[in-house]
């Protein structure tokens, strides 16, 4: 590839989060008793995929110049839904599926209007909808419960020989075999992985990145800055629902939990900073932020298997371990951040 | 003979902001298969006619025709549509976005409902061809380009939107020589195509050299609209200015044999931008730096602000030795230095915030009062300085960005101006400024060299090399290539060095130069 130096450059950002990642992973799966597993990279991507989808959803309306602090209030709302809507029979199930999809999608549109039409700065104006969306969610499930169709749920949470199955095909064999342990939230991550690529090619995703990048310049460039700009954080509550849609399969249940939806919040837009998306917008994209939040998870993850009588063994103490994280987060978007040492003109820095 | 008629025609347009009559019953037309330039000084209403044409502000009062049918645009877009495209002042460029996607972002090339990325780079390759340049990869992101290739862009992003009347509002002042001259060509071509320009610029010659037709413009009024030809320039400038013109210049002081230096720097290099610079800035001197666009004057200018990192050579101030650590340390009262930025609206005002809070910003020291700022001092100084420099403003508390360029360039020297600079650096300070202030400027900087400051000027202008400077020095590539001072100073030994040509071809290449400008 003649460009690869520029794409190099324009992606930075992304290829420290992937490198960050294989290293923290890398070194979790090492030091595991069992080693790298099948079965053990199962339970893993089931762990990272709601924080995925919070991460991808941030994204969006980071890229306009904004930010969406509702995102892990419409994992939430939509995770009680789905624990209400989910119990049924096939026909039921399908249904409630589409309508958790749409709940989500219906969140982002409010948010948008409320950005657009109400003219408030998003960051207010998704804190005042993240506290509507919780007492919604309050409302349908006031205490944590509800049921979850379980073959469903096996299905959806499991590897892709069980999704295959669940729909009454045969799993796969033969030199497809490997295949079919791959879990099935891979697959549901390449799928969205995916409608975000459509999405960034669409003239919409071009008009997010071009909001973020000058809001006046975009408005001069004959932009829809209302229309796009509504599609943004539609397209993030999708996201989020598709989060909170998986953590009622994962946890067969639904829970209002308004310390969880915060960290889903908070965690989304560091997963976004370490993905190399720009908090003033115009830069970066959902690719970086999924990996971004693998990181997140990643160095979670390690706490598990450190060896109580190494030089790090107190990190096994879970008291210790919220302070580490901060310091590893702190570090690894200071990687990010080196391209200071190398400038020259210190008027660059501002920019 | 018949008037052809006219492509756009303005019937009594009236535009208010609060109480300012920024339009004032304009009647303007304009007719296919001219240039017509649009003359004014800064605030005679020339960007609230743009504005009122392209859509960006809807007028008060009056019509608007496009070939004879009414028409009322809401939004820059459906001006767009009808083929009214404007190249604005202010860079319509997003900078963290390629230049193909720049290009493209108006009007999509789509496929399966995606935007077609190998379409979208062709087409910017086409038209950047167009333009000269072809140099520019179309998968740069802008803002890793040069202020005079964005211009270059935003120029090819507008023609690749099939403009049927071009505006373009200051859109050369930006661009080298060399991109001026590839640029009339193309505006030329689009003209024998059948095509209005609306062209409004500073530069007198350029528009000399360009325009079919001129209208002037003075305080929200159209005053007259003629031919090239049937006014000189002196009459020109007094229908804009309403007065009569007199010197543009003030008078040069007799050369003086020996300055004590206030500044001397010594072999300063910088990455590959500056190259082995060695220059002595005399007390009450005004020095100019002249050359091409992009030759290192302002990254020169930086390096002794203190903003470049790795700078090797010495800078002396007043026979001492120092390191400059950075604008602090610049502006302190024992180095004395003070730099008006190139981009007044990014790095030289902060446009949020009121005409008097930007003019004691850098100063605000002088003013402190154990832990508070003594408001009243800050206050009187500031009145003094507004008062001095001649700025036009309604109340000191409004914000700075409610006054014309030239203003709020007369802003900025006050900043600066309160620091009690012994070295004033200037670069480009009357980039997109109207004649009156320009000649305010001039008297201003003459008088400070005259009261013993030194001062270090870069322009892009060469009239204002040749008439306020007592010496020149031309950058080629990040050296300086030559020294002019005295009667050396002529359009003809800065354009010859300013591209390098040696003495001995200078004068063949220097009418070639002269006679590509007559054409």
């Amino acid at each position: 590839m003649k460009h690869w130096r520029l794409y190099f450059k324009q992606n930075q950002g992304l290829l420290v989060a992937i490198g960050l990642f294989l290293f923290f992973y890398g070194a979790y799966s090492s030091l595991h008793p069992q080693g790298f597993t099948a079965a053990l990279f199962n339970q893993n991507s089931n762990e990272c995929f709601a924080l995925v989808m919070a991460a991808m959803a941030q994204t969006i309306p980071v890229l306009t110049g904004g930010l969406d602090l509702s995102v892990g209030a419409i994992l939430t709302l939509v995770n009680c839904l789905a624990s209400e809507l989910l119990g049924g029979t096939a026909v039921e199930n399908a249904i409630g599926f589409a309508a958790c999809l749409l709940a989500g999608l219906a969140c982002g549109f409010c948010n948008g209007c409320l950005v657009v039409y109400g003219r408030l700065q998003p960051i207010i104006a998704t804190l005042a909808s993240s506290a509507i969306f919780i007492g919604i969610a309050l409302f349908i499930r006031p205490t944590p419960g509800g049921t979850v169709n379980g073959d469903l749920a096996f299905a959806m949470t499991y590897d892709l020989n069980e999704a295959l199955m669940a729909v009454g095909l045969s799993g796969l064999s033969g030199s497809l075999a490997w295949c079919g342990q791959i879990p099935t939230t891979v697959f549901f991550a390449l799928l969205m992985a995916l409608i975000w690529t459509f999405f960034k090619r669409t003239q919409f995703g071009l008009e997010a990145y071009a909001i973020g990048a000058s809001a006046e310049a975009a408005f001069m460039s004959g932009v829809q800055v209302k229309r796009a700009k509504l599609i943004a954080y539609s397209l993030a509550g999708f996201f989020a629902g598709v989060g909170g849609l998986y953590l009622a399969l994962q946890t067969s249940s639904g829970n209002a939990n308004i310390p969880q939806a915060s960290a889903y919040t908070l965690n989304s837009i560091a997963a976004v900073v370490i993905g190399g998306t720009s908090l003033y917008g115009g830069m970066g994209g959902a690719i970086g932020s999924i990996f971004g939040a693998l990181v997140l998870r990643s160095v979670a993850f390690n706490f598990r298997v450190i060896d109580e009588q190494s030089a790090l063994g107190f990190l096994a103490n879970p008291l210790y371990q919220p302070l580490v994280e901060g310091v590893v987060l702190l570090a690894a978007v200071s990687i990010g951040a080196f391209w200071v040492f190398r400038i020259k003109n210190r008027l660059e820095i501002f920019k | 003979m018949s008037e052809p008629s006219p492509f756009l025609q303005l019937r009594g347009i009236c535009k208010r902001y609060g109480g300012v009559t920024a339009l004032d019953r304009v009647d303007f037309s304009c007719t296919a298969g001219t240039i017509h330039a649009i003359l004014g000084e800064n605030g005679a209403g020339k960007s609230t006619l743009i504005k009122t044409i392209s859509g960006v502000v809807q007028a008060d009062e009056g019509e608007i025709a496009l070939e004879g049918r009414p028409v009322q645009f809401t939004h820059p877009v459906e001006a767009n549509r009808a083929g009214i495209i404007c190249i604005f002042q202010e860079l319509s460029l997003l900078p963290t976005l390629s230049v193909a996607q720049n290009i493209g972002i108006g009007q999509q090339t789509k496929r399966f409902g995606l935007l077609d990325q190998k379409v979208q780079i062709r087409k910017a390759e086409e038209l950047l061809a167009r333009v000269g340049c072809e140099d520019i990869n179309p998968r740069t992101w802008v803002r890793d380009l040069p202020l005079s290739r964005r211009q270059m862009v935003e120029i090819a992003k507008a023609l690749g939107k099939d403009p049927r009347l071009l505006i373009l509002d200051e859109a050369t002042s930006a661009l080298t020589s060399a991109d001026v001259e590839k640029v009339f060509d193309i505006l030329r071509k689009l003209r024998d195509d059948g095509l209005v320009l609306l062209y409004i610029s500073h530069r007198m010659n350029e528009i000399k050299e360009l325009s079919d037709v001129m209208s002037v413009f003075r305080n929200g009024q159209h005053i007259e609209t003629f031919p090239k030809g049937r006014h000189g320039d002196e009459e020109i400038v007094e229908l804009m200015i309403g007065r009569d013109m007199g010197h543009v210049f003030p008078p040069k002081p007799p050369p003086v044999a020996e300055r004590a230096p206030v500044l001397q720097v010594k072999n300063l290099s910088w990455e590959r931008q500056l190259d082995d610079i060695s220059l002595d800035l005399g007390k009450g001197e005004i020095l100019g730096l002249g050359g091409l666009d992009g030759q290192g004057q302002k990254e020169f200018l930086l390096a002794l602000f203190g903003v470049l990192k790795d700078a090797t050579g010495t800078i002396e101030v007043e026979g001492k030795r120092v390191e400059i650590a950075g604008p602090q340390a610049a502006k302190s009262e024992v180095l004395g230095l003070a730099l008006v930025p190139e981009d007044r609206k990014t790095e030289g005002l902060i446009l949020s915030m009121s005409i008097g809070q930007n003019a004691s910003l850098a100063s605000l020291r002088q003013f402190r009062k154990g832990l508070r700022v003594d408001t009243q001092a800050e206050s009187e100084r500031v009145a003094e300085m507004l008062r001095r420099l001649q700025i036009k403003i309604g109340a000191v508390d409004d914000p700075v960005s409610s006054l014309s360029g030239g203003n709020q360039q007369k802003v900025v020297l006050a900043k600066w101006l309160m620091t009690n600079p012994n070295i004033l650096m200037l670069n480009d300070p009357t980039r997109g400024i109207d004649v009156g202030t320009k000649q305010e400027l001039y008297q201003l900087f003459r008088e400070l060299a005259d009261a013993g400051t030194s001062i270090l000027l870069y322009s892009t202008d060469y009239d204002e090399l040749i008439g306020l400077c007592d010496r020149v020095m031309i950058l080629y590539q990040g050296r300086i290539v030559r020294e002019l001072s005295g009667d050396e100073i002529t359009e003809t030994h800065i354009v010859a060095s300013s591209l390098n040509l040696h003495e001995s071809s200078e004068t063949s290449r220097n009418d070639q130069y002269l006679s590509s400008e007559a054409s």
